[in-house]
Order: C-alpha cells, then structure tokens, then sequence
C-alpha cells in the first residue's frame, strides 16, 4: 500500500486530530505538528504520529497535525484513516485490522 | 529558597521592593502571621474645609489632570463591571495621551475587557500591574516578559491586605459608579449599568491618595447609603456610559445539564452532608462554574431532610442562592460581588441581603473577616496537585489567563474547603503531580471531587473519619492522579525562560509562588 494521492482524516474539533498526508518522492517524513496541548504533549504527539506512520510503511510524506487535544487512540486512528485514505484503497478492501492498523 | 509548598523561590523575586520597605518572605505556611501586628498606611488627603457646591469635573482628562498623575505613579480600578468595563480602558486612555509613563496599575482583577492594556504594557507605558486576575491579551504580553516589573497577583483579600500594610501605595483610585451624587456618594443602583454593590473598591477610597468617581447617572445629593463615600472623594466626573450593561450584569448562569458535571456536584451535597458543620445555622459559599452552582440545587434536599437551614452565605452571589433565601433556606445573604441580574435584582429588595466590603469578606490582616465563620466553601481550579496545592491562574501552557479571586481566603477560612473538578479536560490532566503555580497552598484544600472519585487531604483526619462514617467512598488522591495519567498520558514540564513575570503572592503577604516567562515549544 502506498500512498497516491492527499490523505486528510480527523477534524478540528476539541480532543480530534486533524491529520494530512501528502506523498512525497524523497526526503523523508517532513512533519509541521500545531496542537493546543503542544507544550506538555508535543513530543508525545509527534512520536505517536511517527511510530504510527512506520507501522504502516510510510517512509517519505508531508504530514500535517492539526491537534486539539486528542488522546493517543485518537491520533492512531486518524493517521490510520488518512494513509488509507491518500492510498485510494478499495473501501470495500481487505484491512489489516489487528496487524499494521491497531 | 524553597517555601513551604516546596516552590524554588528565586533571589530576585524576594528581592522585589514594596512601597513600604517591607521584605517579602517565601510562604511559611498558613497562619503564619496570625498574631503579629501591621502599622496601617494612612494616605496623604487634601482638606477640603471651605464649602465646594460640586466635585464634578467635566471629563476624565481633567480630572487626570486636577489628580496631578505623574511619572511613576500607581492608579487602581475595581472589577465590578466584570467584563463590560469601560472605565480602565478610558482612564489609561487619557492618561495615556497627557504623554505619563511608568504607570503601575493596581486593580481588584483585571479581564478580557482590558486587551488594549497590553499594547500600553508593550510600549513601556504601563510598567507594572497588581491585581487578582490577569487574561486575555494581557495575560499574554506579561507571559511572555513584556511588562517592566514582575506583575502581582492577590486574592481579595490579600489586597486589601497589601493596601492596609502599604505594600502598594495608590496614588489615584478611579471608581467607577451606577449612580453618584455632586459629591461623590456613590451606589451600585439606580444607574443604567447596575452592578449590585461596590465592595473592592471601599479600601480604594479609603487609602488612595486621590480619588474620583466616574459615573454615567449623577443623582441628587446626598445618594445614601452609599457604598463609597463622598467624604473619600476629590472628584466626580460623569461620561456616557461607564460600561456595557449587558456584560456587567449577564442573564442567570443556567444550570448546567451536563450529567457529569452534575454527578459531581451530587457528590459534593454528600460530602458536605456527612461533615459535622453541616447543621442548623451553617454558613456556606460557593462559585459560578456549572458543577460548584449545581451544588445549591443537591444541597438543598438534603437540607430538607436534615431539616435544618442555612444562616449565612456569602461571596460572589448568584440567583441561585438568592432562590434559596426565598425559600426560607438561607438567613442572610452578604454580598461582595454580583455574578447575575437575579443577583443584582435581590440586593435591589431584599432587606435580609447585604453588601460588605472586600476587607469584610476576606482580608486576612483585619480582626476577623467573614471567610474566618465559613463552614463551607466548594470551589473550582485548573489544576490540583497530589499535595492539594490548587492553581487556577496558569493554563497548561504556563500562560496567565486567571484569577485566585477569593480562592485562597476561603480556602483558608473555611473549615471545609470543597474542590470540584473533572478528573481530565480534553487532554489535560486536572488531578496532576505538579501544577504549573500553587495560587491555593495544599494546606488549605481538604477535600476534592472529581467524576472519578473523592480524595481528601491526609491532614484532616476529622473529615476522613465523617466521610467514613457516612459510608462515602473516598481514595488517596494520588490514585486520582495516576488515573489521570493513565487516560490522557503524562505530561511533559513545560519549559521556561529566567525571567520572574509574576509573583503569586499569599494573602499573608509572603511568596507562594512565581511564574516565569514562558519559552515557546521546541521541537526535539
């Protein structure tokens, strides 16, 4: 799975995540994180963001975190949802619940 | 030096120099000038022996002008216009264009009506500020080391402590008034913005050097009884509008219908219940906020049930407990502040309700003040720490945006002070290890509430033993914490810069704590 085209899930509401993937050919994971709670969780956001992308095999993206205070499950699921998403993967497709998406 | 809720206070905050040339001291813990003596700060006022018709002035500018403002010189403001205040902004405004610097102001709070206060801060023009509460685009500017000199926040009481003792000295006071007469006798009724009383402003005009009543509606002399008197004032000054009526005095708070929120304030009514204080003729106060104002509405039955009445209650009053009075369920109601029309309606008729002054409410250097009677009080914070220390001033982000208000008086006063808080807001822990300023020391707070549990302070044995008694569940307040953690994650410490920008003082008058100016998040 790769992703093709912009990703987009979550919204901005308060304890959402808005997340945005964009393909990218090189260069790695280019991450712009703004968040409401980024003094206390910032670190914790990023890396959350960035160990979910490596689960799911994303090695080069423009990634943008739009946070409200969303709690860790929150920020999986909507990376999740935005690689799918940025993929145009059959939504009727096979999805490795349990696997790389957690 | 590290003070008695274990802050680090730093050199150069202890070092700061008061008008009176009295050193501040790290917070001791409380009660740690009951018994010592203040020598009262007596302000410096004209005689005034040949007969004057009138004391008003035609405008604000000439009214600056006749005070003699100068350079360097402290102006103080009361905050009963709550966020509809017109008169800070008006008074800087022409202080501002007459080209005076290097003003400190010194008022009873401060809110987001104030933004354009920051811009003056910004431009070196408004060097310092003492108040209670600190927001908006103000708190922002301090935040992030802007003003002069290190800002200081008060409880009310404390202030009017800090005026007695001439810790500040106020040079001009400007009081904005419902209504005043010629001579500067001056209501919180009758006028076209009603804010019920005028209790902060009384130390104002009985210590400042200078004092001018700013109204919108002069009335026929003598406007009596008066809240501030006419003796206390130099000037009158009348202008359109001292602010907007609709933000002075908004509509009844609605009670909240959030479950939780009201889960919680069941859970306080218990545990109010099962304390001894709970019986005939006890004395209660609570605040504004959705859960604490949901209190009244589960106390009430349990009042019923116990079949016994309240004798007092006090603070900023709501319609809420003015409801109750009418009921028959409340003795007398002392009032320092308004929080609502209905408020401001029953002050208006009801003869059972009072106003006091702010020195009578909470001041902790006078010879007994109403919060030393209080059985309960049940309040709010931003963060409470597994010390009990409560800040209600800094957001997570260390910005001021906040008020200790009466927080710390009736904490202290009370004989049981009821924290209600939600265990977690968004992703912020509310139960933490550390909060970001003690405005509340641990020492004073007995007993908390949250959606997840109760936990009271180890050192009131008496409390944990009527909780246990009346089969009220409750857990080391740790165990709140951790829970907290468990659902939001652990917060990493903010980071901060060396620059003092606040010094938290304790009604007492030592340090309880600073706050440094905020340095922005780094990406590591």
């Amino acid at each position: 799975m790769e992703l093709k085209a912009v990703g987009t899930a979550g919204t901005l509401e308060s304890s959402d995540v808005m997340i945005t993937l964009e393909p990218k050919d090189s260069g790695g994971i280019d991450l712009t994180l703004e968040s409401s709670v980024i003094n206390q969780y910032g670190r914790q956001i990023k890396a959350q963001v960035l160990a979910s992308l490596e689960r799911l095999g994303v090695k080069n993206a423009k990634v943008i975190v739009n946070d409200h205070g969303a709690l860790d499950c929150t920020i999986k699921a909507r990376v999740e949802c935005a690689f799918y998403r940025g993929c145009q993967c059959d939504m009727d497709g096979k999805f490795d619940w349990g696997g790389v998406i957690r | 030096m590290k003070n008695a809720v274990g802050r680090e206070i730093p050199a150069e905050a202890l070092a700061i120099e008061l008008k009176n040339g009295r050193k501040y001291e790290p917070y001791q813990g409380k009660g740690y000038r009951d018994g010592k003596y203040i020598k009262k700060a007596g302000p410096t006022t004209k005689i005034y022996e040949n007969p004057q018709e009138s004391k008003i002035l035609p405008s604000i500018r000439d009214a600056v002008i006749a005070c003699g403002i100068k350079d360097g010189m402290t102006v103080s403001f009361h905050h009963h216009f709550r966020n509809g205040d017109y008169i800070v902004n008006m008074v800087m405004k022409e202080i501002v264009a007459l080209g005076i610097k290097d003003i400190t102001i010194a008022a009873s709070s401060l809110g987001d009506a104030h933004d354009p206060i920051a811009e003056y801060i910004e431009q070196g023009i408004v060097t310092g500020i003492q108040t209670s509460g600190i927001r908006g685009k103000m708190g922002d500017v301090v935040s992030h080391g802007k003003l002069k000199t290190p800002a200081i926040l008060r409880s009310h009481g404390g202030r009017v402590r800090a005026i007695e003792e001439g810790d500040v000295h106020i040079d001009v006071a400007f009081i904005g008034a419902p209504t005043s007469d010629e001579y500067g006798n001056a209501r919180a009724l009758g006028g076209k913005g009603d804010c019920g009383v005028l209790s902060y402003a009384v130390v104002d005009s009985e210590y400042a050097d200078k004092v001018v009543v700013i109204t919108d509606t002069l009335v026929p002399y003598p406007n009596f009884p008066p809240s501030i008197h006419g003796v206390n004032v130099d000037y009158v000054v009348k202008v359109d509008e001292i602010g907007n009526p609709k933000k002075i005095a908004s509509a009844a708070a609605r009670m909240t219908q959030n479950p939780r929120d009201l889960m919680m304030a069941e859970n306080t009514a218990k545990v109010i219940a099962a304390c001894p204080w709970f019986k005939e003729g006890f004395s209660f106060q609570t605040g504004a906020g959705g859960p604490s104002l949901a209190v009244n509405r589960f106390l009430e039955p349990l009042m019923d049930a116990k079949g016994i009445k309240m004798s007092w209650a006090i603070g900023g009053i709501t319609a809420a407990i003015c409801e109750l009075q009418r009921k028959g369920k409340v003795g007398k109601i002392i009032d320092v502040q308004d929080f609502d029309t209905g408020a401001i309606e029953d002050i208006r008729t009801n003869p059972n309700h009072y106003e006091m002054t702010a020195s009578e409410y909470a001041n902790p250097a006078n010879k007994g003040a109403f919060v030393n009677k209080l059985d309960f009080v049940v309040l709010a914070a931003l963060e409470v720490d597994i010390d009990f220390n409560v800040n209600v001033i800094t957001g997570s982000d260390g910005v001021l945006r906040g008020a200790p208000g009466g927080h710390p008086d009736t904490a202290e006063g009370a004989k049981c002070c009821v924290i209600v808080t939600p265990l977690t807001r968004g992703r912020m822990a509310t139960i933490c290890e550390h909060v970001v300023t003690v405005t509340t020391p641990g020492d004073c707070v007995d007993v908390v509430v949250t959606d997840y549990g109760t936990a009271v302070n180890p050192n009131r044995p008496d409390i944990i033993k009527a909780l246990d008694d009346a089969g009220i569940k409750h857990v080391p307040i740790k165990e709140l914490q951790e829970k907290a953690y468990s659902l939001v994650g652990t917060p990493d410490d903010l980071q901060w810069k060396d620059k003092v920008v606040a010094i938290l003082e304790a009604r007492d008058g030592t340090i309880l704590d600073v706050v440094k100016e905020i340095k922005p998040y780094e990406d590591k």
